[in-house]
């Protein structure tokens, strides 16, 4: 017991009291093991089974089913190109086609300098900016061959450190309390102010620019 | 309003707001004044104006959520889970709403949870919407520090807690049993129904509702305006507005919030302030009425309203809102191909029709679209179809325990209906007879 860090260990404590079944943390659990290795390692695994008593086969079987989980390690970033239907549309292979040349990988490779893990993705919910891409699931939505080796570019020389955090890390911001339905039968005073493991340093959301907002931006401005 | 195809917005008001997604944002728009009214009301007559509203559920299936809330069984505890899972393909209201809107979603959630009188409400975010999750997460905080959530809420005697809970990226957690398999902590394999309809037997065996996000969003507007309002929008069994998410060869793809029944898929594509027409004035070929599970249109049906049960009279269905427009360039075989390839690579694998069929029916799209098929593959296709669900007629004859499996037919089967010489013509030519399709910008190797 000792692969996953106090931090995460104390997050994954937090995680699976929120649940009436400890199983239901798995997942959580499981994105947090991510977080911290880059990928599912058999360590992090085992940990977490220990935590929520179940077996590593129990983990690594539930594990297995989910595309986002990967049990090899990947690259520093994990290219996601959706070439589902309205991508396609939109000439998605095409540009899945022009960025594996760009990066020398295939779909499901990593480059020789582990920097980017290329993967074909299916629908990424972005389609008002098709084609679209997510890197580490930060959405860049509008794509083309040109924006793509800007994108690159940016990222090799960690110009985006902010926009894309490395692989692995979902949810930025922490839950700032724990349960607190169950204080009232005790006539308890309202939540707030009572947390049980503060927010350590959440990221201030709400100036952050993110592509995938921008993108968001551009499906607002057209709802009017 | 001189195009008036755009109707009052009802659950995307704060769309394009500065900082939509905060707290102060939400309160300075009429925030939280849905849930602060209904806990003026007793939590029957809540549930009696989300019944008088008559919201249809606004995930796929268009089910009555009124009624659904009232077919919990009488058992102790009662579970909330809000499926934003979003990810049938050229789907993405809920990703909009979530981005944009977290609090209207947590407000709507709060009072759902009230009238059902839930122990936990569970919010079911899609794994890869990573600014979704931080977002809702971000707002949840505030909520709690505003008193919104938690104990004793606005100094009433209803307590709740609300909880975040990511996915991990797989489509058939969508399905509302898979859903909570997979909240369980395990494989997302869809139940079988019955007995596992989650307002019987759902998270943890306790009853439970599962809606969808769209729909819960509506619900601090049927509050705050009484249900009336919203009822007074729309037709028939299609009341209120319905986000629609149009994608493909328009010139502008994107969200739309349009009053139910009061507008056409003409008018969606075509209007200048909506769809705007095809890209490069070319023609309309097909087009997808309600995500990839739908049986598709051509350009005679352009004149069906948007409602439930008219879009089901044309003999497709209405399902997530989503419409892909598809131009005269477009490869109709390429098209069938990656929505078949799509539900080969999701199929959980449980049932043998959608697993083995859904791998036959890719391989054999592939290779007449590489020119590599013959002529009886087209029947076979049918056959492999007819045998994942029997008629290939709509809606579906069902083999499998959940609607995935029959959702493969209808691309391939109306494909072949529709466009059996372009189909034919892939194999007399042994190739694709149809240009790529196009990145929007100049394509890099041209």
């Amino acid at each position: 017991m000792a692969h996953l860090g106090e931090d995460v260990l104390e997050r994954a404590r937090a995680l699976v009291s929120l649940y009436p079944e400890k199983r239901s943390a798995l997942i959580p659990l499981l994105h947090l093991v991510q977080e911290q290795d880059g990928y599912l390692s058999a360590e992090g695994m085992e940990e977490v089974a220990e935590l929520l008593d179940l077996t590593p086969a129990e983990v690594r079987g539930t594990a297995s089913f989910y595309e986002m989980f990967h049990l090899e390690p990947v690259g520093r970033y994990l290219v996601a190109v959706c070439t589902n239907i309205a991508c396609m549309l939109a000439g998605a292979y095409e540009l899945m086609e022009y960025i594996g040349h760009s990066l020398g990988a295939r779909p499901g490779e990593t480059t020789e300098d582990k920097m980017f893990t290329l993967e074909e993705a299916e629908c990424l919910a972005l389609c008002g900016n098709a084609p679209c891409l997510a890197v580490n699931w930060r959405y860049f939505g509008d794509m083309t061959p040109e924006r793509w080796d800007g994108l690159a570019q940016d990222l090799r020389e960690g110009r985006l450190a902010d926009e894309v955090p490395p692989h692995g890390t979902l949810c930025r911001v922490r839950r700032s309390v724990g349960l607190m339905a169950g204080a009232a039968e005790g006539a308890a005073p309202p939540p707030a102010g009572k947390a049980p493991s503060p927010p350590p340093a959440a990221p201030d959301l709400t100036n952050r620019r993110s592509t995938s907002a921008a993108a968001s931006t551009v499906m607002e401005a057209q709802v009017q | 309003m001189t195009t008036s195809k755009l109707g009052p917005r009802v659950v995307t008001s704060r769309f394009g707001r500065p900082e939509s997604w905060t707290l102060e944002s939400y309160l300075e728009s009429g925030g939280y004044q849905g849930l602060r009214k209904a806990l003026t009301m007793a939590p029957e007559e809540v549930h009696k104006a989300t019944s008088d509203s008559s919201i249809l559920g606004r995930g796929g299936a268009g089910f009555d959520a009124g009624r659904k809330w009232g077919m919990l069984r009488k058992a102790e505890p009662v579970y909330l889970v809000v499926n934003g899972d979003e990810s049938e393909p050229a789907t993405f209201k809920d990703h909009a709403l979530i981005e944009a809107d977290p609090h209207q979603l947590i407000e709507g959630a709060l009072i759902c949870a009230y009238a059902i009188r839930a122990a936990r409400v569970f919010l079911f975010i899609r794994g890869e919407m990573a600014l979704g999750l931080e977002r809702v997460q971000a707002a949840l905080n505030e909520a709690y520090e505003y008193g919104a959530v938690g104990a004793r809420i606005f100094g009433s005697d209803f307590s709740v807690d609300v909880v975040v809970h990511p996915g991990a990226g797989a489509y058939i957690c969508g399905e509302e049993t898979a859903l909570l398999e997979s909240l369980e902590g395990k494989r997302g394999y869809p139940r079988i129904k019955p007995p596992y309809y989650p307002a019987a037997i759902g998270l943890y065996g306790a009853p439970t509702v599962v809606n969808n996000v769209e729909t819960l969003s509506n619900l601090p507007f049927i509050m705050r305006n009484g249900p009336e309002a919203f009822y007074s929008l729309g037709n028939g069994r299609s009341r209120g507005t319905k986000v629609m998410a149009l994608s493909g060869h328009v010139r502008r793809p994107g969200n739309y919030e349009l009053v139910f029944a009061d507008v056409t898929f003409r008018d969606l594509i075509y209007d200048p302030a909506l769809g705007g027409g095809i890209r490069e004035d070319r023609e309309l070929k097909a087009f997808i009425p309600g995500g990839v599970s739908a049986p598709w249109f051509g350009p005679e049906q352009l004149d069906v309203p948007l409602a439930n049960e008219k879009i089901a009279e044309a003999g497709s269905m209405a399902g997530s809102g989503a419409v892909t427009v598809m131009d005269e360039t477009t490869c109709p075989v390429r098209a069938a191909w990656r929505i078949s390839r799509f539900f080969h690579r999701e199929s959980c694998g449980q049932c043998t029709p959608c697993r083995e069929g859904s791998g036959w029916v890719d391989k054999i799209m592939r290779r007449i679209e590489d020119g590599y098929g013959r002529q009886e593959d087209l029947e076979l296709l049918l056959d492999i179809c007819d045998n994942i669900a029997p008629g290939v007629t709509w809606p579906p004859a069902q083999t499998t325990i959940c609607v995935l499996g029959p959702s493969i037919p209808s691309s391939v089967a109306w494909s072949i209906r529709m466009f059996r010489d372009d189909f034919l013509e892939h194999v007399r030519q042994g190739g694709c007879p149809f240009p790529p399709d196009r990145l929007a910008a100049s394509l890099a190797h041209a």
